[in-house]
């Protein structure tokens, strides 16, 4: 017990000496000297070989951060223990890391490589941790390694790690928007996987970068439908909202029929305004009518059958309102409530009531939804108006929420319960809840005309209450509804001109000042009397009192001008001094308005028209109404305001999108990840099934089936467990499943084993010829997962059964391939048209696998680079970020005429340039001054009628490392005349732009030169074997792979050289193979190694390889070729 | 240009008395300033528990949970579901509570490395990661003193080495290579009871809600089967993911793999109004005379369709109207308390003898010239029924597949009050 009273003396120890300083200043957690002190401490303690004192001291460290305290300083102690052995003190040094490694980017970067390394690690666990970590990191410097380390992850065989990369994604697009498209293309991956654990993640990547992309959906959702019911429930709202929007994107209304079956006035309009929300009234109308008509034409052409995909949809998401999770089941209520038909809708209702048990915060939102949804959906929600009573324990807000709820479903059948119900609530001592609850009253009053005069007399009522606030809100809402038919209430009007010796609540007198002014002619005898009283006690009104008694003495004195002309002047004479300054121009302005002067024009004789027009009764509307623009369950409804981010749900389409879009073609379809093949007959029928949907109808021979399998699997995977014997008595066959991915695991640490095994026995045999073995392997596998593949929606099963069975023996092997397998078949089914044989296919497989190299093997993407790797990773960052360059001198530069046709810029255009025109081109000749230096050829036009003189570069503005040689002044351009210089810019290998100005004897322009990445490299010669050898020393993060499809007319070996000589200045490299384009070159400034091959299949497919020691460089040639064979 | 950041930045939690006193940033830090606009609300407020759960502020936005007097309040930059959030922080309070047995100011602050170890796993940039209780108890030990000793003097930590092999299987929700001694499994069936009563006595609206909670500590792989007597009962159920939907659907039988310890394995609930049978009832006469300052205070409580099982642990309060000074009431049996400075009365009944029935009779002094209050108070009412419960919902049998061993199995039903007030 005496070391845990020590432990706890620490953390009371650190809290004492921290209590002081909280309370004096909380916020900032300033630094005091005791601070430092104590810094310094913690200092030594992180510096010890103790792992108990570095735990302890960064326990106190993370308990500093959770106070808010400023521990920056600490940074570099802490930053050294990243790569500390103890897994707790390694945690908390990320937790420490990612919360200051934005103020501390210089040294944050030394803990990179351990992060690096941490990628590389067998243990998910690590890998996908460090990821999490790496990503978490906000320093600029480092996107590049991020993006290859997701796209890494993202092809991970451990799902875990695949999540991971998934949520890394939006970590990086919100550090560095620009990698957008690299990103989509991961998250377009990531959609494919079919595992329920990235599902979800994916799709919140896809909301946060790409959201407007649809069109990635489309060969999802069916399976994401499928899967959705077992993805973890977070994912599972997020997909939710996500498909809400696909489908009303694609599918059509399911209400748009009956809208147009049902007649009846308010119904039309109820339904009309479903399909457009915030229109004006006229326009409203007017669109609806059209709409209608369309819409008739449509129904009369053919009726509305639901797309199966949209049923498919609500289908899988019902299960789903019984979930325990409030969020899920909104976002399925809201699902139904947008997409559903009508007659479907009431589901939802019941799950909804049964959320308001839960938490006082729960139920705010829910109410807030069925308040907007009972305005559309009375019925929905009719049989549980009794759970929407309120009880007295309740807080206002849900008080008054209920009371929205309630008023929204009142109608002629159950107002009378409901006024009861209500009559208690004015009871109660909860003065806000009163006030509500009265102008609920008024509201169900001007609602269903049965119950007005019952209202109003209730409401009467309340005026003689004790509490001056219920008589207000009273008074108000009287006035409202008197209004509507205020003949057959005068005698209401006198009761409450009475009580204006009474209330003293500024908005009821006004209240009923203005009723006695309107109706002075209901009630001619106490007019002239209330005004009297009120001329008295002018001065001493609030500022809307005062305001409305100008009005009731003008429209006296409008109607009853002999009782009340001194009355009025009076009160307008008081008022034209008043302090307040619209108190006194709307004294002025009535005075000249219904007193005839001589100067009053025309209008005096409107004044009676002006002030005692008839006035449309106030319509009592629900704050709730038209709210459901706003997607339900989202927080713009609940604020109604658009917030950040928020994605406008779009309304339906016309006429539905092509369906046909959404069909996934037999390849496509990868196969789950860990998957065992003596069981795949049993994924075969199950791949599409979840969890939940896997029991009853076929259980008989599943069953049976499963429990075969399993035993057999359980044998074979050496794990003689408590699993296998599992099967055989369940009924359901998740179970297995379950225990299979367990045995994955398992299989996992022997597989690797084996891995290595492999890789020794095969590292002889040289890469760049396709291997047999591996390629029998692709053989034999690509059979074995066709059945797989083939799952339910599979129209070809082309697959003979005698062909997988004869594989069988070597099965264990293709098991373990079948991962890295998918991996590869991700890779080429986009290249492959779907209907090919498959022998062929093989072929190309075989000759695909120089590529691959030893992917297969292991579960680090390629063991023939990890030398290279660990080399790379083992530098320091510092010499990596520089650029280092390794072939500087080995190679020469060689001059290849460039392709003819070169691109020219404008520098200058002739109307900005006074009649000088300025283009320029790369000559991509070397810069003889400097070998350095990228030239451009710049090309002078005079097209002005008088000469330039003196065409000189003054004042560059360049960014650091740039240098620029001017070309020598021209002294005089003649009118008409062109004339080229030659000028050489080093653009220090980067592609910012050069800045500079072009003056002439007489202006100053500013210009700037931006050279393509493809400009900043000169062509250098190289053998094949040469190409070879430095390609493979530039693997791992300095290559990038690209897969992509040559456009129709560059297809072809002269086609796709001409192109990418033309994007890039390189040089060809000659190669054995015509399916192969090789080219090489260096960067201008420093040298490094360009290495660029194009591999080309059939149909246009293409795989684009860049290796380059910048790993910008290389991403963004990447870019450029890919645009340039693309389009 | 504006970022999407979505999900939650950061996490403020703020004491009764509106100190900050821990705070946690998934993404750039935002100052704590950010909560002013919450302490105005707050102040707006009349009671704690009005503070609108989400409070729009210039840049973010608030959403924040009230739970043991401590708000969690999370910072949001743009669009999210409120649900999500709010979801989430009632899941954050209840692991803390899962693993240090209260969620209090104190215990946070003790274990504050576990706090911010625990919020790391169960949030990944703002979106959750890893929330079942299972998975987390793997990754992250849960405190004890034992640990701690040991701990301290090993240098050993709370954090688990391997991944959860749940998170990668298909039943996240259970660890694996679960052992024990004994193999036992305790099921709660426990029914609370919402109603609302008026003046007469008549039943304005009663509904049952009920849970059945679970204890489960089973070796290995176990795969339940549970069945009821009268499955038509249930009216809308929500589940715990480990059961399968579609043999529900199908059988109306619960059939899952359960987590490993406590968990709930279901709630439902029970509406149709005439089935529900009200175990109590109140006869009550509170009167306030117009002009005099005293009023009378009667109150008589007695058993009613309790099937025979005996009503436990009452327990009345009732909110006094604002203008009682004091009460002067004597209680047949247990003991009445009344706060004159919240007006709130309190008697702890106990046990109904149903031969001699408990009353609480008396006379309440009103402030001298005050008029008659205009409203009765509302009594509030907790009962428990042992051994019942009252929907009548009956479990059949539960089986275990999948292991061979013969485990203890148990059932228990309770009914509660939940919501029960009598209007008077």
């Amino acid at each position: 017990m005496s070391a845990s009273s020590a432990f706890n003396d620490e953390k009371g120890g650190s809290s004492n000496v921290g209590e002081p300083e909280y309370g004096h200043d909380p916020a900032s957690g300033g630094i005091f000297s005791s601070d430092y002190k104590r810094h310094d401490d913690l200092k030594e303690m992180l510096d010890s070989n103790k792992d108990s004192l570095k735990l302890e001291a960064m326990k106190r460290i993370v308990a500093m951060i959770a106070r808010g305290k400023n521990a920056s300083d600490l940074f570099p102690a802490v930053v050294k223990n990243v790569a500390c052995k103890n897994i707790e003190v390694k945690k908390l040094v990320y937790v420490y890391l990612v919360r200051y490694a934005e103020e501390q980017q210089d040294l944050a970067l030394l803990s990179i490589s351990t992060f690096q390394r941490g990628l590389k690690d067998p243990n998910q666990l690590i890998r996908a941790s460090a990821l999490r970590v790496l990503s978490s990191i906000r320093v600029t410097i480092i996107v590049p390694i991020m993006m290859l380390a997701i796209k890494e992850a993202a092809s991970d065989m451990s799902p875990y790690v695949r999540k991971t990369a998934a949520h890394a994604i939006p970590k990086l697009y919100s550090l560095d928007p620009e990698q957008k498209d690299c990103l989509i293309e991961v998250i377009e991956k990531l959609l494919a996987d079919k595992t329920t654990l990235v599902a979800g993640s994916v799709v919140m990547a896809f909301e946060e970068v790409c959201p407007e992309r649809i069109d990635l959906i489309h060969k999802n959702y069916r399976k994401l439908c499928n899967l959705l019911i077992d993805v973890e429930e977070w994912g599972q709202v997020v997909i939710i909202n996500m498909l809400t929007r696909y489908a009303r994107t694609q599918f059509l209304n399911p209400n748009m029929n009956e809208s147009l079956l049902e007649e009846g006035g308010g119904e039309k309009a109820f339904y009309g305004s479903d399909n457009d929300d915030d229109t004006d009234d006229e326009e409203d109308k007017e669109e609806k009518e059209k709409k209608k008509t369309e819409a008739t034409a449509i129904v009369k052409r053919k009726p509305y059958v639901m797309d199966p995909d949209h049923r498919l949809l609500l289908r899988n998401t019902k299960p789903l309102l019984q979930s325990r999770n409030a969020a899920v089941v909104m976002a399925v209520a809201q699902l139904y409530f947008h997409l559903a038909p009508k007659a479907e809708v009431g589901v939802i209702a019941k799950a909804l009531v049964r959320l308001m048990r839960s938490h006082s915060e729960v139920q705010y939102v829910v109410l807030q939804n069925v308040a907007t949804m009972s305005i559309k959906r009375r019925g929905m929600f009719e049989p549980y108006l009794k759970s929407f009573y309120i009880r007295s324990t309740d807080p206002t807000q849900i008080k008054v929420l209920k009371l929205e709820v309630l008023t929204n479903l009142a109608n002629e059948t159950n107002i009378s319960t409901i006024l009861r119900e209500f009559q208690t609530y004015i009871k109660s001592n909860d003065k806000d809840f009163v006030a509500a609850t009265i102008q609920a009253i008024g509201r169900c009053a001007t609602n269903i005309g049965e119950v007005r005069d019952t209202c109003l007399n209730g409401l009467v009522q309340l005026l003689s209450n004790r509490d001056e606030l219920v008589v207000a809100e009273s008074v108000v809402v009287i006035k409202k509804l008197l209004q509507m038919q205020p003949e057959q209430h005068s005698d209401i009007i006198k009761h409450m001109a009475k009580l204006t010796d009474n209330i003293q609540v500024p908005m009821a007198r006004a209240s009923i000042l203005w009723l006695i002014g309107e109706y002075c002619e209901h009630v001619p005898k106490i007019a002239p009397d209330v005004l009297r009283k009120m001329a008295k006690t002018f001065t001493n009104e609030e500022d809307i009192v005062k305001l409305q008694i100008i009005n009731l003495a003008a429209k006296l004195y409008l109607t009853n001008s002999k009782q009340t002309k001194l009355l009025t002047q009076y009160v307008l004479n008081l008022a034209k001094y008043d302090q307040n300054y619209d108190i006194r121009d709307r004294a002025r302005f009535i005075r000249q308005l219904i007193v005839p002067t001589d100067k009053s024009g025309a209008l005096s004789k409107y004044a009676k028209k002006l002030f005692l027009a008839l006035k449309p009764a106030p319509v009592l509307e629900s704050p709730f109404k038209d709210r459901d623009h706003f997607q339900l369950g989202s927080l713009s409804h609940l604020l109604n305001a658009k917030a950040g981010g928020y994605q406008v749900l779009p309304d339906w389409p016309e006429a539905a999108p092509d369906p046909s879009v959404r069909n996934v073609e037999v390849k496509e379809s990868v196969p789950e990840w860990t998957k065992c093949s003596s069981r795949e007959k049993r994924k075969e029928k199950k791949a599409d099934k979840p969890f939940y949907s896997d029991s009853e109808g076929e259980s008989g021979p599943t069953e049976s089936a499963d429990s075969a399998s399993d035993t057999a699997s359980g044998s074979e995977s050496g794990s003689g467990s408590e699993e296998s014997g599992s099967g055989s008595e369940s009924e359901e066959s998740n179970e297995e499943s379950e225990s299979a991915s367990e045995e994955d695991e398992e299989e996992e640490g022997k597989k690797k084993k084996k891995n290595v095994e492999k890789i020794k026995a095969r590292k002889p045999v040289p890469e760049s010829e396709s291997e047999p073995s591996s390629g029998e392997d692709v053989k034999k596998s690509e059979k074995k997962s066709k059945p797989r593949i083939g799952s339910s929606e599979s129209e070809s099963e082309e697959d003979d059964d005698s062909e997988s069975e004869s594989s069988e023996s070597e099965e264990e092997e293709s098991e373990e391939e079948s991962e890295e397998e998918t991996k590869k078949k991700k890779k080429t089914t986009a290249s492959k048209p779907p209907s090919k044989p498959p022998k062929k296919e093989n072929k190309k497989e075989k000759k695909e696998m120089s590529l691959l190299d030893f992917d297969d093997f292991d579960p680090a993407p390629s063991p023939s680079q990890v030398t290279p790797l660990n080399n790379f990773l083992s530098s320091s960052l510092v010499t990596d970020l520089e650029g280092l360059s390794l072939t500087d001198n080995v190679l020469s530069p060689t001059t290849i005429i460039p392709s003819g046709n070169l691109k020219t810029y404008e520098l200058l255009h002739r109307i900005t340039g006074e009649g000088l025109s300025v283009e320029y081109c790369f000559s991509r000749q070397p810069f003889s001054p400097d070998p350095h230096m990228v030239a451009v050829k710049i090309q002078f036009t005079n097209s002005a009628t008088s000469e330039a003189k003196s065409l000189h570069v003054e004042d560059a503005k360049l960014q650091s490392g740039m240098r620029i040689k001017e070309f020598p002044e021209i002294e005089v351009l003649p009118a008409g005349e062109t004339i080229s210089v030659v000028m050489g810019i080093d653009f220090c290998d980067s592609t910012q732009a050069a800045n500079f100005q072009l003056c002439t004897h007489t202006r100053k322009f500013f210009v700037s030169i931006q050279p393509p990445v493809g400009e900043l490299m000169m062509p250098i010669f190289m053998t094949e074997n040469e190409f070879k050898k430095e390609q493979g020393q530039l693997m791992g993060m300095n290559e990038i792979t690209e897969k992509l499809t040559l456009e129709e007319k560059c297809q072809g070996e002269h086609a796709v050289v001409q192109r990418v000589t033309t994007a890039a200045n390189l040089s060809r490299v000659p190669c054995g193979s015509d399916k192969e384009c090789r080219f090489a070159g260096k960067t201008v400034t420093s040298g490094s190694l360009v290495l660029v091959s194009v591999v080309t299949k059939e149909d246009g497919a293409a795989q684009l390889t860049v290796n380059c020691e910048k790993m910008v460089i290389g991403t963004m040639l990447v870019k450029d070729i890919h645009q340039a064979l693309t389009q | 240009m504006q970022l999407p950041a979505k999900m939650i930045h950061s996490l403020f939690l703020v004491n009764s008395s509106g100190d900050i006193f821990l705070e946690k940033h998934w993404k750039s830090v935002v100052s704590r300033s950010v909560c002013d606009y919450f302490f105005e609300a707050q102040e707006r407020a009349s009671e704690p528990e009005n503070v609108p759960p989400v409070i729009p502020t210039p840049h973010h936005y608030l959403i924040s949970v009230l739970r043991h007097r401590i708000y969690f309040v999370a910072v949001i930059q743009s669009e999210v579901p409120p649900l999500f959030v709010i979801e989430f922080l009632h899941r954050v309070v209840d692991t803390f509570q899962d693993y240090f047995g209260v969620c209090t100011e104190a215990a946070i602050k003790d274990n504050v490395v576990v706090v911010y170890e625990l919020l790391e796993e169960m949030l990944d940039n703002g979106f959750p990661l890893a929330t079942e209780s299972n998975i987390l108890k793997e990754l992250i030990k849960p405190p004890t003193i034992l640990r701690t000793v040991v701990n301290t003097i090993t240098g050993s930590t709370n954090v688990g080495e391997q991944l959860p092999t749940g998170q990668l299987s298909v039943v996240p929700w259970r660890r694996t290579g679960v052992k024990y001694t004994n193999n036992e499994a305790y099921f709660d069936v426990v029914e609370e009871i919402d109603a609302i009563i008026d003046k007469s006595g008549s039943t304005i609206t009663a509904e049952i809600q009920g849970v059945i909670d679970a204890c489960v500590k089973l070796t290995g792989m176990p795969d339940l089967t549970l069945s009821f007597m009268n499955p038509r009962l249930l009216d809308d159920v929500s589940f715990h993911p480990c059961v399968r939907f579609k043999r529900w659907e199908a059988e109306r039988i619960l059939s899952f793999i359960p987590p490993d310890g406590n968990f709930r394995l279901l709630s439902y609930h029970v509406s149709c109004q005439n089935l529900v049978a009200i175990p109590v009832y109140v006869k009550h006469n509170i009167t306030f005379r117009e002009g005099s300052s005293q009023g009378r205070f009667e109150l008589t409580l007695g058993p009613k369709q309790t099937m025979g099982k005996g009503l436990e642990a009452v327990l009345i309060s009732s909110q006094l109207p604002r203008g009682v000074l004091n009460t002067n009431l004597n209680p047949s049996q247990g003991t009445y308390n009344f706060d004159p400075v919240t007006k709130l009365l309190s008697w702890d009944v106990g046990k109904i003898n149903p031969q001699k029935l408990p009353s609480l009779k008396g006379s309440m002094s009103l402030q001298a010239g005050a008029s008659k209050p205009d409203e009765n108070p509302t009594i509030n009412i907790q009962f428990k029924i042992q051994q019942s419960a009252l929907s009548g919902l009956k479990v059949n049998r539960l089986d275990m597949y999948g292991e061979k061993y013969k485990p203890f199995k148990g059932i228990k039903y309770m009914t509660k009050a939940g919501k029960f007030q009598v209007r008077t």
